[in-house]
């Protein structure tokens, strides 16, 4: 289970996202109310990129009529087509077993752990000081 | 809480599809459906004699409206794709730059023929000032777009409810190879065989371009055959209907058996629907010829012979098999790929056709069908 430290976690404040590259792998990081989450950035419907797509909730209705809106920012939708994905699992709400994005365990570490190894931080220099975003690739 | 994307595109998405795109063996790509946008209203002004401009000032746009027609944004602002807003400001299509780099490059895309929707002066009441807008529209087509960049073909925009001046701008322009088709919408004044359209179709066949009929435009009827419906996924839906009125209409009313050599891109209304309308009308003439005597052949054999159609917004069934299966009914040499793009239901040209396509009938619709219809050279 390589880890990879992917950002500062101060980068990433709450309501922002970020495209962050692992490898061959491009992964986009949302911060919903300080909870990270880590998914592939590229929609399984056609390929737009969810890094650029808008966070929204959920709307649903128990009959004709009926509205309710819930879950303000926990789903994103494609730039591109607008399926929604649920940020927290990555499976889209139409189709929700075929139209789903990898989801990658994230968290945030302090730098002084992080020095101890084993992580790759490919891009800056890890200090004892900051707090880092660390993504599990499978 | 409801946040928008950085309105600053990230542009390594766009790098990473142009290697994608280089390293797939070279597809060649024509695509019938990009539509270009004004920053705004100021750069039709160059284009507009001194009165059409105070025209354009002092009373604006007067069109056959319906009730409420145009509403928006449509499912993402101006109907656009979140990732093509231009850097410097604008909306999507405004920007030759952004297109350049987000599409045409990134994709290897060998021609883009242009629609302008909105403001094009398409559907303007005061035929003067429809005439006059349309030309502006044309020429800021070609000096913003096809002059700087000739991968961007025009379309001749004409004021399609006045069959006269719509003739007058279309031989002012066909001489151009900047333009390569004459550009009406589907939803006419009139069903889009009715005789007071036929010098159109006698001037664009007269000049070998193809007439493309985009959906859209405000004939001041409904989107339904029955009034207005309550969503904007009906109003989708619908243009298929609007389509089929004027497939439907142009071959009863014998508009290819007077102009055979008239060539109609349907666009952007899907095509799944074509095989089902064709049989209908193959039995209903089989049973009344006698009304309609001036054709001399089964509607099929018009629409076989006439008729091409976009690929966007593709028929994604879930059994591939039903679409290739509707693509044969149709005819593998009928289909033109169109992206759409800056608009949200933009299709990729690598990814709208299913995995299992074979390789030369996906050539044939990304463009070599296109290469019979359009005046390219």
């Amino acid at each position: 289970m390589p880890r990879h430290v992917v950002a500062r976690a101060a980068e990433i404040p709450p309501g922002s996202r970020k495209l962050v590259h692992v490898g061959e792998r491009d992964i986009v990081i949302f911060n919903v109310k300080g909870e990270l989450f880590a998914l592939s950035d590229k929609c399984p419907h056609r390929g737009g990129s969810l890094a650029r797509g808008r966070l929204t909730g959920v709307v649903t209705s128990s009959g004709p009529g009926a509205y309710e809106y819930t879950r303000p920012g926990e789903i994103v939708r494609c730039p591109w087509h607008g399926w929604e994905f649920d940020v927290r699992t990555g499976r889209s709400w139409c189709d929700p077993k075929r139209m789903r994005l990898m989801n990658y365990a994230v968290s945030v570490e302090p730098g002084a752990k992080l020095v101890e190894g084993p992580y790759v931080a490919e891009t800056f220099a890890v200090t004892i000081e900051d707090a880092y975003v660390v993504v599990e690739t499978k | 809480m409801m946040l928008d994307a950085p309105r600053a595109p990230v542009h390594e998405a766009d790098a990473d599809r142009r290697a994608d795109a280089q390293a797939r063996t070279r597809l060649e790509i024509i695509d019938g459906d990009v539509h270009p946008a004004l920053r705004s209203m100021a750069d039709l002004k160059p284009f507009l004699s001194p009165q059409w401009r105070e025209h354009l000032e002092i009373y604006g746009s007067r069109r056959r409206s319906g009730f409420s027609y145009e509403p928006y944004p449509k499912s993402a602002p101006k109907a656009c794709r979140r990732d093509a807003w231009p850097e410097e400001g604008g909306p999507p299509g405004s920007s030759l730059d952004l297109i350049r780099t987000q599409y045409l490059d990134a994709y290897g895309i060998e021609v883009a023929i242009l629609g302008p929707l909105g403001a094009s002066g398409n559907s303007e009441l005061n035929m003067e000032f429809s005439a006059a807008l349309v030309s502006a529209t044309n020429d800021w087509q070609r000096e913003f777009f096809a002059k700087p960049e000739p991968r961007l073909k025009a379309s001749i925009v004409v004021p399609s409810e006045h069959a006269e001046a719509s003739v007058q701008e279309i031989e002012r322009c066909a001489n151009d190879p900047a333009f390569a088709q004459v550009f009406m919408l589907t939803r006419t004044g009139e069903p889009a065989g009715n005789r007071r359209y036929w010098p159109i179709y006698a001037a664009a066949e007269r000049h070998g371009l193809p007439v493309g009929f985009h959906v859209f435009g405000s004939g001041g009827h409904p989107y339904t055959g029955t009034g207005w419906p309550s969503y904007y996924v009906e109003e989708g839906a619908g243009h298929s209907t609007s389509c089929q009125t004027v497939v439907t209409s142009l071959v009863i009313e014998g508009v290819f058996e007077r102009f055979p050599r008239l060539k109609v891109v349907i666009i952007e209304g899907g095509f799944g629907w074509l095989p089902a309308l064709t049989w209908r009308l193959d039995k209903l003439y089989e049973r009344m010829r006698s009304e309609v005597p001036h054709l001399k052949r089964r509607p099929s054999e018009y629409i076989r012979e006439h008729i091409w159609l976009t690929s966007q917004p593709m028929e994604e069934p879930e059994n591939r098999r039903h679409l290739f299966d509707t693509i044969e009914w149709i005819g593998w040499d009928r289909l033109l790929f169109a992206s759409d793009y800056p608009h949200w239901d933009f299709d990729d040209p690598f990814r709208a056709f299913p995995a299992g396509i074979p390789r030369e009938r996906h050539q044939q619709i990304l463009s070599a069908n296109a290469r019979a219809v359009y005046r390219l050279a």
